[in-house]
C-alpha cells in the first residue's frame, strides 16, 4: 500500500517545525500562513485545546486524480499524490471536488498553478522520510509504511483508551488515505469532515462514466432505426400517393 | 428586400445598450489576463467555481438543448412541420456553445492550454468527457448550420455533400448532447459531502438532462418571440403551441423526478425547515416547474402568445436559478462562505450574452436563417428546407 504518515495530535506541541521544513524542502515563499494555501502546504493550528495539522491526506483512491481532465494529478506507487503543473489547465475541479479541501490555487497570479502537499515524493521515492516527519521534534508526525502506521495508531488507541478518541482518521474515510490521524478530541472539533463515505468517491462518477460506450452504441442503433422507419414510411406514402 | 431585413437594419435602443456593455467587458478582459482570477473575481480556495461555471457554462449548455431536441424531432422522427424553426434554434445553440467556450477562456486558469484535454487523456474524469462532447458537438452544430452559409454563397457542391451525411450528423448530435447535458450533472456526483442534500442526488445526471430539454424548449419559444418582435413577424403559434405542450410534459416529468430524488435522498424534511436553502429551492421549483406547468395546463393560456411566452420565460428563469442553486447555493454551507459574483464577473457574463445577441441579429439579417429571408434566394427553390437529408429520394 506504500508509504504514509501518522499524525498524533496528542504528541504535537505546535512548534511548526514541520511547516517550516515543508517551506524549505519545496522552496515555498514565506511566511507560514494561518490556513493552507498554494504557498503553504501544511499548517499547525491550535484548536479545541490541542493542535491539528493540515496537509494532503494522499487518498488511496484520490478524488483529485479521478476528476482532473488532463491527468495532471497522479497517485504514485510509493504513496504520494503528485501534481504536474505543466499539464494543468486551471479548471479547479480538483479544488472543488477534494473531500478534504486540500488543493489550493494561486489566485494572485496571471499564470497560476495548483499548490498542494506532495508528501515529498522525490524523497519518498528514494526511501527517505518526508521533510515534515524528519523535522518533527516529538514524533507527532511519523513516516513509514501505511500498514505499519495503521497498526501503530490502533495500538496507541488500545494502549491508552482514555487519551485517544477511538478512531483512526483516514483508515476508511473516502476509501482510506495514506495519511492517518489520531487525536484526543473528536475529529469534527478539529475541523475535519467526519461524514465522508467509506467508499472511494471516484466510484460515484465512474458508475456513470463507465456506461458511456454502451450508451453510444445502443443510442446510435436506436436513433438510426427510428430514422430508417420514418424515412421508409415517407417513401411508401409518396409512392402510394403517386399511384 | 424582405420586410425582415429592412426593419432590422436600423440600430435601435438595444444596439446602444449592447455597445455600452462592451466597454466594461473589454476592460475586465484586460484585467483578468494581466492580474489573474483573484483580482477580478470573488472566487477563492473555499469557493473555486462561481458565476462563470454556474451561469455561463451550466446554463449556456443547458439552454442550447433545444437544438438537439428539435433536430431529432424534425430529422429523425420526421415531424417536418417544425422545420421552419430549426435554423434559428440551431443558430441559438451554436452561439450558446460559443458563449460557453469563450466564458471558459475567462474561467480557466491557463486557457491557452485548453488543447491539453485532447492530448492528455483521463477517461475517469467527467470534465474530460464534457470537454470532448462540447468540442465535438460544437463541430456538429457548425455543420448543421453550414447549409445557411452554403445557400447564401450558392455553393451547391458542399450542400449536397452535407445532405448525404445529415442523418448521421443529427444522430451524433443527439448522442453527444445526451452525454454532456447529463454529465454536467455528473460533475457534482463526486461531492456528496459538499453539495446540500436538497440538490445532491444520484439522479443528478438525469435531472440535468430532463431539465435541459424542458428549458431548451422554453428557449425555442422565447427566441421565436424575440426574433419575431425584432423582425416584425408574428409568432408561429401553430408551431409553438405544441412545443409549449411538450415543454409542460417534460417539466412535469422533471418535477416528479426531482421530488422522487429528494425522497430517495431523505431530504424531504429539509424542505420543511425554513431557511436560505429551502427558500432557494422553493423559488427554483416554483419558477422551473409549478408556474410554467400550471400556466400551460390552461388551454386558453397555452393558445395565446402572451401565455406561451410567459410560461417559457418562467421555465428558462427557473432553469437558471436551478443551475445556480447547484453551483452556488448548494455548495455554500459546506464551503463555510457565501459567494456573490464580483461586478467584473457579472460584466463578463452580461457582456458575452450581449455579444451573442448581436451576432444572432447580424446572422439573422445577412443569412437565410428565417423562412422569409431564405425565400429571398430565387435560384434555390428548396431553400429553407435545406438539410433535408432525404429530399433527393422523395420525388417532389
Amino acid at each position: 500500500m506504500g508509504a504514509g504518515l501518522l499524525y498524533d495530535a496528542t504528541q504535537c506541541i505546535g512548534c511548526e517545525a514541520c511547516a517550516e521544513a515543508c517551506k524549505q524542502e519545496n522552496a515555498l515563499p514565506q511566511p507560514i500562513e494561518k490556513v493552507t494555501t498554494a504557498y503553504t502546504w501544511t499548517t499547525v493550528t491550535p484548536r479545541a485545546g490541542t493542535y491539528v495539522r493540515s496537509l494532503c491526506m494522499h487518498c488511496l483512491e484520490p478524488t483529485c486524480v479521478s476528476v482532473c481532465p488532463v491527468g495532471a494529478l497522479r497517485k504514485t506507487a510509493e504513496g504520494p499524490v503528485v501534481y504536474d503543473a505543466g499539464k494543468c489547465i486551471g479548471c479547479r475541479y480538483c479544488i472543488m471536488a477534494c473531500p478534504f479541501d486540500v488543493p489550493k490555487y494561486q489566485w494572485d497570479r496571471a499564470v497560476p498553478v495548483v499548490g498542494k502537499c506532495v508528501m515529498c515524493a522525490d524523497k519518498v521515492a528514494k526511501g527517505e522520510p518526508t521533510a515534515c516527519a524528519a523535522a518533527c521534534p516529538t514524533g507527532a508526525t511519523l513516516f513509514g509504511e501505511r500498514d505499519a502506521l495503521l497498526a501503530e495508531a490502533r495500538a496507541r488507541i488500545r494502549g491508552n483508551p482514555g487519551q485517544y478518541v477511538d478512531h483512526v482518521y483516514g483508515a476508511e474515510e473516502a476509501g482510506g488515505t495514506s495519511v492517518l490521524m489520531v487525536s484526543g478530541v473528536p475529529f469534527e472539533e478539529l475541523g475535519l469532515r467526519t461524514s465522508l463515505p467509506r467508499q472511494p468517491l471516484p466510484l460515484l462518477t465512474w458508475q456513470v462514466l463507465s456506461k458511456v460506450p454502451d450508451f453510444v452504441a445502443l443510442a446510435g442503433a436506436f436513433l438510426y432505426g427510428i430514422s430508417w422507419i420514418t424515412r421508409r414510411r415517407d417513401d411508401v406514402a409518396t409512392r402510394e400517393a403517386r399511384r | 428586400m424582405s420586410p425582415a431585413r429592412r426593419k432590422g437594419a436600423r440600430p435601435g435602443f438595444w444596439a446602444w445598450i449592447g455597445g455600452l456593455l462592451l466597454v466594461p467587458l473589454i476592460g475586465v478582459t484586460v484585467l483578468r489576463f494581466t492580474r489573474g482570477l483573484g483580482a477580478t473575481t470573488n472566487l477563492s480556495d473555499r469557493f473555486p467555481w462561481g458565476l462563470w461555471i454556474g451561469f455561463d457554462v451550466l446554463c449556456g449548455v443547458g439552454l442550447a438543448a433545444g437544438a438537439f431536441t428539435l433536430t431529432s424531432v424534425v430529422h429523425l422522427f420526421n415531424l417536418r412541420r417544425f422545420e421552419p424553426i430549426v435554423r434559428p434554434t440551431v443558430l441559438t445553440a451554436f452561439l450558446g456553445y460559443g458563449f460557453v467556450i469563450v466564458a471558459l477562456m475567462f474561467d480557466l486558469g491557463q486557457p491557452w492550454r485548453i488543447w491539453h484535454a485532447l492530448v492528455f487523456w483521463n477517461p475517469h474524469s467527467v470534465m474530460f468527457e464534457v470537454a470532448w462532447c462540447v468540442m465535438l458537438y460544437t463541430t456538429v452544430l457548425a455543420l448543421e448550420l453550414s447549409p445557411v452559409v452554403f445557400e447564401r454563397f450558392r455553393l451547391a457542391g458542399p450542400r449536397r455533400a452535407l445532405r448525404a451525411v445529415y442523418t448521421p450528423l443529427v444522430i451524433a448530435g443527439v448522442i453527444l448532447s445526451t452525454l454532456h447535458q447529463s454529465s454536467l450533472g455528473s460533475l457534482y456526483l463526486i461531492v456528496p459531502s459538499k453539495l446540500h442534500p436538497l440538490w445532491y442526488s444520484p439522479l443528478l445526471p438525469f435531472l440535468f438532462y430532463v431539465s435541459a430539454i424542458g428549458a431548451g424548449l422554453g428557449m425555442v419559444i422565447l427566441e421565436s418571440y424575440l426574433s419575431g418582435r425584432s423582425f416584425g413577424r408574428r409568432l408561429e403559434l401553430a408551431l409553438l403551441e405544441p412545443l409549449g405542450r411538450a415543454m409542460a410534459v417534460v417539466l412535469g416529468v422533471y418535477g416528479v423526478l426531482r421530488l422522487l430524488a429528494l425522497r430517495r435522498g431523505g431530504a424531504l424534511p429539509e424542505l420543511l425547515t425554513p431557511g436560505y436553502e429551502s427558500g432557494m429551492f422553493a423559488l427554483e421549483f416554483c419558477l422551473a416547474v409549478l408556474l410554467p406547468v400550471g400556466l400551460l395546463c390552461v388551454p386558453r393560456v397555452r393558445a395565446s402568445e402572451r401565455g406561451l411566452v410567459a410560461a417559457a420565460f418562467l421555465a428558462v428563469l427557473g432553469f437558471v436559478v436551478g443551475r445556480l442553486n447547484v453551483a452556488v447555493t448548494g455548495m455554500e454551507r459546506a464551503a463555510g462562505v457565501r459567494y456573490l459574483p464580483s461586478w467584473m464577473e457579472l460584466a463578463v457574463s452580461v457582456g458575452l450574452v450581449a455579444v451573442g445577441f448581436a451576432v444572432f441579429a447580424l446572422a439573422a439579417r445577412h443569412l437565410p436563417i428565417f423562412p422569409e429571408a431564405a425565400s429571398d434566394e430565387p435560384d434555390e427553390p428548396e431553400a429553407g428546407e435545406t438539410a433535408r437529408a432525404f429530399s433527393e429520394s422523395v420525388p417532389a
